[in-house]
């Protein structure tokens, strides 16, 4: 028998009989489930949640379903095609072991595998204080639970929302508030709202965006503390300019934290950043090498990127969790040399103060914008980021038609500036400086160090810092 | 005698049954230039960058040496470039779609499917019918004018006047025979006679306000105000005339191509839900724009290893992108489960079809029902006659011989 024979008989064999076991019941997971089976897996296949739920939608939960137009139990996915599956939900993987090739589950069992997928995304950060956290009225937006709770707090009509932290979750939240004429105060502690995502020059115009529509905007400000009444329920929070902001709904928007805590001793490149692993989805390792059985998709993977300096990229992305999914669903039941890259533009979108806001490529990474199109003062535009002479990213206000272009644009390292469109020119197309903030010093990162005297039994390990 | 190009043979009325070997001919050169100085784009991806591109504009009135008033689709949102067509094109999407009218389209179904129904009714003591006088074209027209507020009766002297516009513009080697001059004499008398109508129309519901979007349009307080007079009457006419036509050769192409694809009209009967995906593919392998003359560069713009200069006019022909075979395999081939189906038959970007959600639902149904219902239909005439226009193109009649209709 030759060698591409044999190979081939192999991925048969394992197409037929392999076992695959899916942690992450979300985006990314369903996805990668419904990739497998059209890829012709028929063998036994495991997906694993910690929610009781099946998989939903994410994005209406800050939009939809805060405003009432949709019940936050009304977002499922819509499924693609059968998938025959084994759906282990409500019970969280707990921990991984790689050389028995089992994932442990919370409630003790083992599942074997012979390949894993890990999807097992992010969560939201808590409000720090676990005792302030805990007060009546203090809510975090991430899973459909977080957005039913929310909801029914805005319907009963609070006398203040406030939000901390001006990302798009928060952005949005208070968007939605103005629309149900909520009264609404957001504490961020940048120069202005989206400014790690989008930089200080469009974060000026958010702000902007937000003051017209009634929010009481505080920027560069922290919150200290939020205190509560005798009953235990959230009243006001001390802001770090020493005033006090008076609320009985606090949304903690503080970004996301990846799930990645149960795959501690399991010898993977698994930590704050998210699991390591290369444009295939194959899972590296803690020394850096490539798995052959681990594979990683959605907002958990971190790949290297051709288009950025191969620089290690999570992409928290909707299309990034369906996208990567398909591609590590293809590599899991492929052998060389049929594994595929996911060479994804990374994209989002938001909504927000009737604005549709949509960026490609990857902002933080330029240094320099330049408005190609239309008008920032009507708040529909165009913008593109640059780095050392090419463009890198782009963002439009209400104009997202033309976002493919600059798509493109990026795609093939084009020039920065772009050429000059033939018409609707904005009053100014000089590039400015971008003005991103330093990048933040995470708080909760491992060391890793090398240990072993001979060479080769040299391996990385963690040490976690003290706290 | 100077030999034709590729572009110019697939524009000539002998050839309008079977553009596609030009087509194929003048992929070689996805960007070409016409002796007219005309640049021609008929491969899939450089058409799509091109649509996307800011530095195209599809105003006919900013090419150099314009003569405006002469091309019938200026001032509409099809020839508008942003911001105004922006603008525009949400001042009369208010009337027909979300956010505002999200449910019109759906709401319409019932009577869609009735207006088919009576349709198929009428043929049932018949062994020929013609699809195209009997069915797809009285379908159609009587959804837009349900959909804008024209008078039924007007049907006759509005397809008059269009279908001479249609037989009078001719982009092609053939423009320059007396026979096709003195049709195009004709022209201009019959689209001021369609102005002439729709204003009247305008005037009837500022008095008397009444359903449909043209008296929604006329007498609009919406947050951005009203279309200006003259470019009210322009999108009317649009929409009358692209509302229905394009729609009317969709429904003729599908009979047509399904009757020649037995084995893809078998598995459509079996498995009636591919009619969802099914249209698509049908728009891609015969599509009703075939191409679109109003754009031109506003810059030098590099593409394909061709520099189209500043000033030039553009021609995307949808129709051969949509038989491209770098991006779409076998793509002579009929195939209702086509993975990945991204056809540009509606085109893409700003000026993607306006009214592609009706078509969507009109030709799913008609189609649907016709197959459904009409027993062992069989082509009389395999190519049909078509229609002297090249870009809207489609047959004049599709003649076909049946058993009987079923209930």
């Amino acid at each position: 028998m030759t060698v591409p024979a044999r190979v081939a008989e192999l991925v048969r064999d394992f197409k037929a009989n392999g076992r695959i076991v899916i942690v992450g019941a979300s985006l990314a997971g369903l996805r990668a489930a419904e990739a497998l089976r059209e890829e012709g897996f028929s063998g036994p296949l495991t997906i694993i949640g910690d929610e009781p739920h099946e998989p939903y939608d994410r994005p209406p939960l800050s939009k939809q379903v805060l405003k009432g137009w949709v019940p936050a139990d009304h977002t499922e996915l819509p499924r693609l095609r059968e998938l025959d599956a084994q759906w282990r939900l409500g019970v969280a993987a707990t921990g991984l072991d790689r050389t028995a090739k089992q994932v442990l589950l919370a409630d003790g069992e083992r599942v074997p595998y012979d390949r894993l997928l890990i999807a097992t995304g992010t969560r939201a950060r808590q409000w720090p204080n676990p005792t302030e956290a805990a007060l009546a009225g203090v809510y975090t937006l991430r899973s459909r639970d977080d957005a039913a709770r929310l909801r029914q707090a805005l319907a009963a009509g609070p006398s203040r929302v406030l939000v901390i932290g001006g990302g798009f979750i928060g952005c949005e939240v208070a968007s939605v508030c103005r629309e149900l004429d909520i009264p609404v105060t957001l504490v961020e502690r940048g120069s202005a709202p989206l400014v790690g995502a989008l930089g200080g020059v469009i974060g000026e115009i958010a702000a902007q965006m937000q003051r017209d529509h009634g929010v009481d905007l505080r920027c560069e400000v922290g919150v200290l503390s939020l205190e509560g009444d005798a009953s235990g329920h959230v009243r006001r929070a001390r802001l770090s300019d020493g005033t006090t902001v008076e609320a009985d709904v606090v949304l903690a928007s503080l970004g996301s934290i990846r799930n990645v805590e149960w795959l501690e001793g399991s010898g993977l490149a698994a930590g704050f950043w998210g699991v390591g692993c290369d444009a295939g989805g194959r899972a590296f390792d803690i020394n850096g090498v490539v798995t052959d059985s681990v594979y990683v998709a959605g907002d958990v993977a971190r790949a290297p990127h051709v288009l950025y300096e191969y620089q290690f990229l999570a992409m928290e992305h909707w299309d990034n969790a369906v996208l990567g999914a398909q591609v590590a669903a293809h590599n899991m039941v492929s052998l060389e040399p049929d594994y595929r890259p996911h060479l994804l533009l990374p994209g989002f979108w938001s909504g927000q103060f009737g604005v549709n806001i949509k960026s490609v490529g990857v902002p933080p990474f330029g240094d320099e914008i330049v408005f190609t199109q239309g008008s920032a003062k009507q708040r529909r535009f165009a913008a593109a980021y640059g780095r050392r002479g090419r463009i890198v990213a782009a963002v439009t206000f209400n104009n997202g038609k033309w976002l493919e272009y600059y798509g493109r644009m990026i795609e093939q390292s084009a020039a920065f500036p772009p050429p000059l469109p033939g018409w609707d020119r904005p009053d100014d197309m000089k590039p400015i400086a971008a003005d991103f903030p330093e990048p933040g010093v995470p708080t909760a990162t491992s060391d890793v160090v090398l240990t072993g005297h001979d060479p080769n039994q040299r391996t990385a390990e963690f040490r976690p810092r003290g706290r | 005698m100077v030999q034709e190009t590729p572009w110019q043979q697939a524009l000539r009325n002998a050839n309008r049954a079977n553009p596609y070997p030009f087509y194929e001919e003048m992929r070689k050169t996805p960007v070409s230039r016409q002796p007219d100085g005309t640049y021609v784009v008929s491969t899939y991806r450089e058409l799509v960058e091109l649509l996307h591109d800011p530095r195209v504009s599809s105003d006919t009135r900013k090419r150099p040496g314009a003569i405006p008033g002469v091309d019938p689709f200026e001032a509409t949102i099809i020839t508008e470039d942003p911001s105004e067509h922006d603008v525009d094109r949400r001042r009369i999407m208010r009337h027909f779609g979300p956010p505002e009218r999200p449910d019109m389209i759906t709401d319409m179904e019932p009577e869609i499917r009735l207006i088919f129904t009576e349709l198929l009714d009428g043929m049932k003591s018949k062994t020929r019918v013609d699809v195209v006088d009997e069915f797809a074209f009285p379908g159609p027209v009587t959804v837009i004018c349900k959909v804008l507020g024209v008078p039924l009766e007007s049907i006759p002297l509005f397809h008059d006047w269009i279908e001479t516009a249609l037989d009078g513009l001719d982009l092609g080697p053939e423009a320059s025979d007396p026979e096709q001059q003195r049709r195009l004499a004709a022209v201009s008398a019959r689209v001021a006679e369609m102005r002439q109508f729709l204003a009247d129309l305008f005037d009837q519901y500022r008095k008397q306000p009444g359903p449909g979007m043209l008296s929604g349009m006329g007498n609009d307080d919406g947050p951005e105000g009203r279309l200006p007079g003259g470019s009210l009457v322009s999108n009317a006419m649009l929409m009358l005339f692209a509302g229905h036509e394009t729609t009317v050769n969709l429904i003729a192409h599908s009979v047509l191509s399904l009757l020649r694809h037995p084995d893809q009209l078998e598995k459509l009967r079996r498995r009636p839900e591919l009619i969802v995906p099914g249209i698509e593919e049908l728009l891609r392998f015969e599509s009703s724009v075939q191409f679109w003359h109003t754009r031109s560069a506003l810059e030098d713009i590099e593409i394909a290893g061709t520099t189209i200069p500043a000033g030039s006019t553009i021609f995307v022909c949808y129709g051969s992108a949509n038989r491209d075979p770098l991006r779409f395999a076998h793509p002579d081939k009929l195939d209702l489960e086509r993975p990945d189906n991204q056809h540009v038959g509606f085109s893409q970007g700003i000026h993607y079809c306006f009214g592609a959600p009706l078509a969507r639902l009109e030709v799913q149904i008609a189609v649907s029902e016709f197959f459904r219902r009409v027993q062992n239909p069989r082509l009389v005439e395999d190519p049909p006659p078509y229609r002297h226009n090249q870009i809207f193109r489609g047959p004049r009649h599709v003649l076909v011989d049946i058993d009987g209709i079923r209930d």
